[in-house]
């Protein structure tokens, strides 16, 4: 390698013209649109001057409120690019049958079906969980802040940093054929040696740090950071499963930066963990990635539930049934999500009695989820239901969610598993479980606390179109999928042979893809119409729904400091209890509010990251070595920055309150 | 029924144990005296079996563990109001069935996947 060494290979390393994918047409055509679209977005950015704007509110902003906000966006924007990826996928297997070989060829196919996983799971439902926590929990416990609110704006720049290696890998190189999980030894160095693995670990290293550090910080923000009075059994549910999902991202995304420096390590310093001879073994990444994998599931998961149960109680007027027995199941899901992983890979070839353990562990878990199911339902139960959106979000989610649950228990058994592993039955399921319970979850949240954040309700029937549209597209893209799974049908195909009955059932499947597409474009659609009708959805009161918890308590949307004065807590529904006792707001003795001041160092460290990424993956070293060294020179530097704090006078706060007081005084 | 409690960045931990000169030394010299046998083991080769000397420098490194713990991360049963203790069990917890959960079921899959990788393992 070192005699090759010229400078063209230490500044480009393996980039030339020939990464770009000229020869796909698909690519090509997405290309141009996006050429098209990012340049109109610029243009008119620049034409109407918001990059200040921009660059001061929200890219270096360290409040939370708006660092939720550019989370839900980039979610949003990536659900696009993954739902993108998935109508492709069911337009060629429904069509390539036979003699039609479909638009796809394979080797781009199968890093459309890993990009599809890696941006859904990383990319959206990720960022999407990790913004509504953001915004939410600081509110529900009557925080000013996050703890540690720089950092906060740090990990959302490095998730979106992530995902722009993700973006970028589109055009320039290719992205990993390995399946969303890349498991070697097809993601090694002698099977895949091109840059898609590559793109694939950086990126996920990247948004890692994120993850991680956001975890931290909201898990630190529950235990130290809530109001007086508000012990550990008068916090809101949402705040409880939060606090659990944060402590499960604590405790298991280490082991998957772990395991992807391991392959990495394999695939650039040609150490052995991961390879077929010289001592590696390829079922350890395996074994180590589920550790980290299954309780990732339950991290997306128990958000979801949270909102649930905030949309059930609040929507049926009703207290919460059992709420100490959802905190119990809450905290027994989070043991039990680690004593699971096996039922990844009980066909890899463990003994029977290691399979029946981790069988029974499995479906032991479905029984504090069956409680929660039941908490719901008896929550409702002579409750008067308001048929709100996020209702309706929240039925679908009970119907479709224990659909997924079933099918899963039906996949925990061994022998069953045997036969379904590996098959459509079980991509099916996974989406019955995520689509049904996390994203629908994740409307149900954006739905109920939109006015909250932008002061005004969502359009309810646009939300209602998306809702149904969802829901039935859902049911007809991935019924067949269960059918065609116990026909036989293996995952990541991308042709069949000519098989009409099969056929079918995929034609259904994609006529569902198009339902859903629909449910997409009505959500933005509502976005759109409610942004126009904002004066008449206009909420005055920060308390639209007649809500339960402190959130409610503040305006919408909640002035800077969230509240001018730390609430008392007596009750598990506090701002409720405070309903009832004719609670008054305080309109004077207001005083000065300390607050973090706004830091750029995030999004610079971030932008950094990107191009060090990028160099790693294209062996650019001479790139690699400025940009880290670039990196410990910010890093080190923002560490000299004493300037983080101010106050906001006691005038303004009163300015900002007696503001309030006027439109309260005037929408009675 | 708000009071005037603005506690939300000014908070000091009345709790956190104070580190001093002498507590750092003590870990500093335990830290090394940890450090340095299992390199002394292995160099100078002093087991016969490298499964002895694995398992010497494995629970030697245990309990490096416990002297950061308690001289570097000022640990014991109150600090934090007991979140640090609680914090504690549960991470002994998870490792616990993240390591002997992985043994079982690696042994499982080396046994019957890959007999070759089993022969003498602790030779």
């Amino acid at each position: 390698m070192l005699e090759q060494l010229d400078l063209t290979q230490l500044i480009f390393g393996r980039l030339s013209w020939d990464a770009i994918p000229l020869h796909e047409p698909v690519i090509v055509a997405t290309f141009v649109v996006v050429a098209i679209g990012g340049v109109a977005l610029l243009g008119a950015l620049t034409y109407y001057r918001v990059w200040g704007y921009l660059w001061k509110e929200w890219f270096t902003s360290i409040d939370h409120k708006k660092i939720g906000i550019m989370y839900m966006v980039l979610g949003l924007v990536m659900l696009l690019r993954g739902f993108a990826d998935a109508i492709m996928m069911r337009i060629q297997q429904a069509w390539a049958f036979g003699d039609a070989t479909g638009y796809l060829p394979p080797d781009h196919y199968d890093q459309i079906f890993t990009a599809h996983g890696v941006i859904m799971i990383f990319f959206v439902a990720m960022p999407l969980i990790t913004g509504i926590m953001n915004y939410i929990i600081p509110l529900q416990i009557g925080a000013r802040d996050v703890a540690f609110p720089f950092l906060n704006n740090f990990s959302f720049w490095m998730t979106a940093s992530g995902a722009a290696l993700v973006m970028a890998s589109l055009f320039i190189g290719e992205f990993a054929k390995t399946g969303w999980l890349a498991y070697p030894p097809l993601s090694g160095i002698m099977e895949s040696p091109g840059v898609g693995v590559d793109y694939y670990l950086w990126a996920l290293q990247i948004a890692g740090v994120g993850t991680l550090l956001s975890g931290i910080n909201l898990l630190v923000t529950i235990v130290k950071m809530r109001a007086p009075g508000m012990n550990l059994m008068k916090m809101p549910v949402f705040t409880w499963t939060s606090l659990c999902t944060n402590v499960l991202i604590v405790a298991a995304f280490p082991v998957l930066t772990a395991v992807l420096g391991m392959l990495l390590l394999d695939r650039y310093l040609g150490t052995a963990f991961f390879t077929n001879d010289l001592g590696g073994n390829v079922m350890m990444y395996i074994n180590l990635i589920w550790i980290w994998g299954h309780p990732e599931v339950y991290i997306l998961i128990l958000p979801a539930f949270g909102i649930f149960s905030e949309v059930v109680s609040t929507y049926s007027g009703k207290r919460l049934f059992g709420y100490a027995s959802m905190v119990y199941a809450t905290v027994v899901i989070t043991v039990l999500s680690y004593m699971v992983w096996l039922h990844h890979f009980f066909t890899m070839g463990s003994g029977a009695s290691v399979n029946s353990f981790f069988g029974i562990t499995t479906m032991i878990i479905s029984i504090p989820t069956g409680a929660k199911i039941f908490n719901w339902l008896f929550t409702m139960y002579r409750g008067r239901i308001r048929f709100e959106v996020p209702m309706l979000w929240t039925i679908g989610f009970i119907i479709t969610f224990v659909i997924g649950g079933m099918t899963g228990v039906l996949l925990a058994v061994p022998p069953a598993d045997f036969v379904l592993h590996n098959s459509l039955f079980l991509v099916a399921h996974f989406h019955n479980v995520i689509i049904g319970g996390v994203l629908f979850g994740l409307f149900a949240g954006i739905t109920y606390w939109y006015p909250k954040a932008f002061g005004y309700k969502l359009d309810p029937f646009w939300g209602k179109m998306s809702f149904w549209f969802w829901t039935i597209g859902f049911y007809f893209a991935f019924m067949p999928l269960y059918v065609l799974g116990l026909m036989g049908v293996t995952r990541r195909m991308s042709q069949f042979e000519e098989d009409a009955a099969m056929q079918f059932w995929f034609q259904v499947a994609a006529f569902g893809a198009f339902l859903i597409a629909l449910g997409i474009l009505f959500f933005i659609v509502q976005l759109v119409v409610s942004h126009r009708r904002r004066d008449q959805l206009r909420d005055t009161t920060g308390d639209p729904w007649d809500g339960r918890t402190l959130e409610w308590a503040t305006s919408s949307p909640p002035p800077q400091y969230n509240f001018a004065f730390t609430p008392r807590v007596h009750d598990l529904d506090a701002w409720w209890q405070m309903k009832q006792h004719k609670y008054r707001r305080p309109e004077q003795g207001f005083k000065a509010i300390h607050m973090p001041k706004n830091t750029a160092a995030g999004i610079i460290l971030a932008g950094i990251s990107t191009v060090l990424g990028f160099a790693l993956v294209w062996h650019m070293w001479l790139l690699a070595g400025v940009s880290f060294a670039a990196l410990l020179a910010v890093a080190i530097g923002h560490t000299f920055n004493y300037d983080r704090d101010y106050h906001i006078p006691a005038e303004e706060v009163e300015r900002v309150e007696a503001e309030r007081t006027r439109m309260l005084a005037s929408h009675v | 029924m708000s009071d005037h409690h603005d506690a939300a960045h000014d908070d000091v931990l009345p709790d956190a144990p104070h580190s001093t000169f002498k507590g750092y030394m003590t870990g500093f010299v335990l830290a090394v005296v940890l450090t340095v046998i299992p390199f002394w083991v292995v160099m100078a080769d002093v087991f016969e079996s490298t499964g002895v000397t694995a398992l010497v420098i494995l629970s030697l490194a245990a309990v490096q563990i416990v002297v950061h713990m308690i001289y570097f991360l000022h640990m014991n049963f109150r600090s934090q109001g007991g979140w640090n203790m609680l914090a504690l069990i549960f991470t002994a917890v998870i490792v616990f069935i993240t390591l002997a959960g992985s043994l079982w079921v690696m042994y499982h899959l080396n046994v019957n996947m890959m007999p070759g990788m089993m022969q003498d393992p602790w030779g």
